[in-house]
């Protein structure tokens, strides 16, 4: 079983780092969004603090959410997916495995670019750090999450967009929950609270989404 | 009394049509009863002036978006459960009306708001939590028009629905640790309502009408989508037949 999630992820790994290209699409996109909010709003430093936070994880999930229509899209379009889906392993593992593969692949960058993009935002060390760790726990919420809409939007016209529709509602938490840690630091209200609930979710979500995605691959595929 | 009986799509759309203008009947009564009763019946309130009148409409269609919802929920779990092609119609013909109440609860909030906070809206829990309710609703509208296999539109809404079900509580608190202003519920089950009598009337039938209401449209919506995917069969050519 877990020799087959293995594989799973270190074959979406292997196909992601020989094509390079798709994969820095992504990293560039979080970056160029994160960089159109100064020019947009103004350079104050003070109010590019209080923003900072907001804007990156909401530059996350755009980011997270461009790269979904690819998770399991090209695989369904040679065949492979049927192919996977007719293996005796359970479904639900090649989802997680999927996700988890989604989030090696956007979501660490995401944690290395994150603190650069911080300090253009102006924000202080200790909240540089609590962006990176709430980060960290929260986009596997957004790859596991994810994968139930690109596994209902599979084959689709417009599936890119139709992914955002259904799927940025479900983020909603993991936004609040993930910009409040951040934003707690900067206040000094702490962000214990912000992070134990985050973590709760992503539990939650490593739980049921494998599940629901895998049986949402079977409504899609059948 | 064998449920399976009126699950079968030949028995529901006869059986849905004669229900339909009963239902459609007490809607109307019901909503010129409440509507009566909230402008000419019940008293100004002392803090909110005439303005208050607005939760006659506002109170009962955010009940029925999010109660509309759970029956979505409901609907679309015994679908997959059972493999019962009506529920899945059922589910599919609210949603719609759905996102037509949680609409118009969030306008009417918006006029509510106006006068009394001083602002058409504010980022408030509630506020914010229904706005994601419309969100959900227009995402399941979008899943479902964007496959046009019905089987598989069915089956995916489903799906989406039953996440967006779990999502709901924990979408509602995150917002509400994060943000709030709207005022507390003023009715509940648990004590007595802190309204006046004629208002807290007022405000049940027109709860009523409106669940009256989504009863007669969604039948009818679902009386559509059976005739549609039906159309093959022999009870829906000899229906049509039957009628001028």
């Amino acid at each position: 079983m877990l020799k087959f999630l293995f594989t799973v992820i270190r074959r979406d790994v292997l196909l992601a780092a020989r094509r390079r290209g798709d994969w820095l699409t992504a990293q560039f996109f979080f970056v160029m969004v994160v960089s159109m909010f100064p020019l947009g709003i103004g350079p104050e430093p003070g109010m590019l603090r209080t923003i900072g936070p907001g804007v990156v994880w909401v530059a996350a999930l755009l980011a997270s959410l461009l790269s979904l229509d690819r998770l399991f899209a090209d695989d369904y379009r040679d065949g492979t997916l049927e192919q996977m889906l007719l293996s005796p392993s359970p479904i639900a593992l090649l989802t997680l495995g999927k996700a988890i593969a989604h989030w090696i692949i956007n979501g660490i960058p995401l944690l290395i670019i994150a603190p650069l993009l911080g300090i253009q935002f102006n924000l202080p060390a200790g909240a540089l750090w609590m962006l990176v760790l709430s980060l960290a726990i929260g986009t596997p919420i957004l790859s596991l999450l994810g994968s139930i809409g690109a596994a209902l939007t599979l084959g689709l016209r417009g599936g890119g967009a139709l992914v955002t529709l259904l799927i940025m509602p479900l983020y909603v938490p993991a936004l609040i929950f993930g910009a409040g840690a951040v934003e707690g630091v900067l206040s000094g209200t702490g962000s214990e609270a912000h992070l134990s609930l985050l973590g709760a979710f992503l539990m939650m979500s490593l739980l049921l989404a494998p599940w629901v995605s895998a049986m949402a691959l079977k409504v899609s595929v059948e | 009394m064998n449920l399976y009986h009126y699950a079968s799509p030949s028995t529901f759309y006869p059986l849905a049509g004669k229900l339909i203008p009963w239902f459609a009947a007490l809607a109307f009564i019901l909503a010129i009863a409440g509507l009566y009763i909230s402008f000419f019946v019940a008293p100004t309130d002392f803090q909110q002036g005439e303005g208050y009148r607005i939760i006659f409409i506002h109170v009962p269609t955010a009940w029925m978006s999010m109660f509309i919802y759970v029956v979505m929920a409901f609907w679309s779990a015994i679908g997959l459960a059972w493999n019962t092609r009506l529920s899945f119609v059922m589910a599919r013909a609210l949603a719609p009306t759905g996102a037509m109440f949680t609409f118009v609860a969030l306008w009417t909030g918006a006029f509510w708001g106006k006068p009394m906070w001083g602002a058409w809206w504010v980022w408030d829990a509630r506020l914010t939590s229904e706005l994601i309710l419309l969100f959900l609703y227009v995402g399941v509208m979008a899943l479902q028009a964007a496959i046009d296999d019905p089987r598989r539109a069915d089956r995916a809404g489903a799906l989406l629905n039953l996440v967006g079900v779990i999502n709901v509580p924990i979408i509602y608190f995150s917002v509400k640790w994060w943000n709030t202003l709207h005022q507390g519920s003023s009715v509940s089950l648990t004590r007595a309502p802190s309204m006046a009598q004629t208002m807290l009337w007022g405000m049940l039938i027109m709860a009523l009408a409106a669940w009256m209401y989504t009863i007669a449209v969604s039948l009818v919506r679902a009386r559509t989508l059976v005739l549609e995917r039906e159309r093959q069969t022999e009870w829906v050519r000899a229906q049509l037949e039957g009628q001028p």
